[in-house]
């Protein structure tokens, strides 16, 4: 088997004197989709930002990829995220007031990796929003003017144009309703097999688990037990 | 950077309304700030431009900046008169080339009235040592003849053949008109852009024909002399306000000057035009100064303004912020984004303030000259103009700084989940 995509060894984080997250081992492997579940406060979000490169560990190793993020300074963290991780959020994904085309562009804008390997962005931001069944008669609208789940479609476009390694979906579908949940989750599930991308899906809602490879409970692996609320600024 | 400047632009468009008004309070500031500058630069200029070819001034002692007042702008009145005598002694010097003699005091629908001889139309210069040209008609030569300045005519409509009535002091209205013996214009004087363009020109033998049944700044009672019989009295004039000397060689200037000083039957001042102007700037060079202060006090409020609505869009965009760091943007790309957008805005108020100004001296160009004698023109920027403009667009910079670090530490406090 070959190395995993990422691997987390004994990571610890700890917002200010309040411990919140402290994994002894969490690994992806490259192309797996794994289902991320636990309740709020469980560190969910910290994990993601961990990831996304966003916060460094206090303790332990991050690698993802060839990167160890918890040795990476800020701007190569920036970097590493805008090459190799593509991110979707509940809600409010996208820039307003940009057409379609140019958030789904965005990321090849800042990493000339992710433009390179979309090779034109225009026609590879086209090709994902097809395959995402976008009509074309949207991608020049801006993007506040679409629907919720037509905007986490765009999202998703936007996560997966250049081939990032790694997706990572936070509660995606929660701002969609049950049918259309299932739509979306299938056409994010095939996009990332398509592209190759491992896909860590975050959800409190587990019966979404079914279609993934794995299955994992935060609060089941992390050692801390109290809830974690980030303090607010 | 090219992305970052499309986005920059894209993120303003989406807030137009906002930005837009606090680009308007910059051009305008930055509009005041350029506007007082040029105002003061062709102002002084249109002064100079109204005493050239004079080499001295003479009236009778006092200040000099006084004399070079009424005597060039018809600004206040002499004081004190010079005899006539004292003039044909000037005149006599062997250094001097030509005297134009200037009687004032008299005034028509407010503006002024000038006696004076024919040396006036030989002799005085304005602008780049222009004579002067009529437009219309001839100098004048009977009495009751008058010439009259481009602006009065054109603000009163006379033409060549009207016949006006002068009025006793100055000023616009109330005030006792020698209507008993009425002027006849007979030319009209082509446009200097200086103050005789708001001159009535009369021979001084005609100021002293309208007085003769005057004493003491008021008609004699009963005693009226129709206009018919002035020519029985004498009309050779007894005193003037001042007169203007030009030398056959500007090197005897400071000897004539010391002559005239020193002249024991009259106390005389001769007075160097271009001296007597330095003492006007030093005296409105406070006046410059505040007036700068307040341009750039104002300026500074425009900055704040424009700084501010940026700030208080910070708070509606952390969203967007928390995207752009998603796909990749640093957090120093979100400091150079709000810089990019301050600077564009404060560039863009800049300009629209400089093309403002021009627009208003286009617009408001001629009555500036109608009324204060000198020209306005539309003109790129001079160079203090240019360093007061890149010093209000250094500043904007400067400012812009605020928002674009407080942006960036909030995209840092943030990351990819905005705390709202």
């Amino acid at each position: 088997m070959s190395a995993p995509l990422v691997a987390a060894r004994q990571l610890r984080f700890d917002w200010g004197r309040t411990p919140c997250l402290d994994l002894p081992a969490f690994e992806l492997a490259a192309g797996e989709q794994v289902f991320l579940h636990g309740p709020s406060g469980s560190g969910k979000s910290t994990l993601l930002n961990l990831l996304a490169g966003v916060l460094v560990p206090q303790q332990g190793t991050l690698r993802v990829l060839d990167a160890d993020l918890s040795r990476l300074p800020g701007a190569a963290r920036d970097r590493f995220r805008a090459d190799h991780v593509g991110l979707i959020f509940q809600q409010f994904n996208l820039i307003p007031y940009l057409s379609v085309l140019d958030n789904v562009m965005l990321p090849c804008r800042f990493s000339a990796r992710r433009h390179a390997r979309a090779g034109a962005p225009r026609e590879a931001a086209g090709r994902l929003l097809g395959q995402l069944d976008l009509d074309c008669a949207l991608w020049a609208r801006p993007a506040r003017a679409l629907s919720v789940g037509q905007q986490q479609r765009v999202a998703a476009a936007r996560a997966l144009i250049g081939q990032p390694e790694l997706v990572i979906a936070d509660e995606p579908t929660s701002a969609l309703d049950a049918a259309r949940q299932q739509v979306f989750l299938d056409l994010l599930g095939r996009e990332c097999a398509a592209s190759g991308a491992a896909l860590l899906f975050v959800s409190h809602d587990a019966r979404l688990a079914a279609r993934f490879d794995r299955t994992l409970a935060l609060d089941a692996i992390n050692r801390v037990g109290a809830p974690c609320t980030e303090p607010s600024a | 950077m090219s992305p970052l400047l499309r986005l920059a632009a894209a993120s303003a468009w989406n807030r137009r309304a906002s930005l837009s008004l606090a680009v308007a309070a910059m051009a305008l500031a930055v509009m005041l700030l350029l506007g007082v500058e040029r105002l003061r630069d062709q102002a002084k200029n249109g002064f100079e431009q109204a005493v050239s070819g004079a080499d001295l001034l003479v009236g009778a002692r006092g200040s000099p900046l006084q004399l070079l007042l009424y005597s060039v702008f018809r600004l206040g009145d002499a004081n004190q008169d010079m005899r006539w005598a004292s003039v044909e002694q000037v005149a006599a010097h062997p250094a001097v080339d030509w005297v134009i003699p200037l009687s004032l005091g008299d005034s028509h629908r407010g503006f002024p009235v000038l006696a004076t001889t024919q040396a006036y139309f030989a002799h005085f210069r304005t602008g780049a040592e222009r004579p002067l040209a009529l437009r219309e008609g001839r100098r004048f030569d009977g009495v009751f003849e008058t010439v009259l300045g481009a602006e009065v005519a054109e603000a009163l409509g006379y033409r060549p053949g009207d016949r006006i009535a002068l009025a006793h002091g100055s000023g616009a209205s109330g005030l006792a008109e020698h209507t008993d013996k009425p002027f006849t214009v007979v030319g009209i004087l082509a446009r200097t852009g200086t103050p005789v363009d708001r001159t009535v020109h009369i021979s001084l033998a005609a100021m002293e024909a309208i007085h003769l049944d005057w004493q003491g700044g008021a008609p004699i009672p009963g005693v009226a002399i129709p206009a018919e019989f002035v020519q029985k009295f004498d009309l050779s004039p007894k005193t003037v306000s001042a007169a203007i000397v030009g030398l056959k060689s500007r090197a005897a200037v400071f000897n004539v000057q010391r002559w005239v000083n020193q002249n024991r039957d009259e106390a005389l001042m001769a007075v160097l035009p271009g001296v007597a102007l330095a003492q006007l700037w030093a005296m409105l060079a406070q006046v410059e100064r505040v007036l700068f202060a307040v341009s750039a006090l104002v300026v500074a409020v425009g900055l704040a303004g424009l700084v501010a609505v940026v700030l208080a869009s910070l708070d509606q965009r952390r969203r967007e912020l928390a995207v752009l760091r998603a796909v990749g943007a640093r957090p120093r790309d979100v400091l150079a984004l709000l810089m990019l957008e301050g600077g564009g805005l404060v560039l863009a108020g800049a300009l629209a303030g400089l093309a403002l100004l021009n627009a208003a001296i286009l617009l408001l160009g001629p009555w500036a000259e109608a009324h204060y004698g000198f020209a306005l023109n539309v003109a790129l920027p001079g160079p203090r103009e240019r360093y007061l403009l890149g010093g209000a667009i250094m500043a904007g910079f400067g400012a812009s700084l605020l928002p674009a670090w407080r942006a960036y530490r909030v995209s840092l406090a943030d990351g990819l989940t905005p705390r709202l």
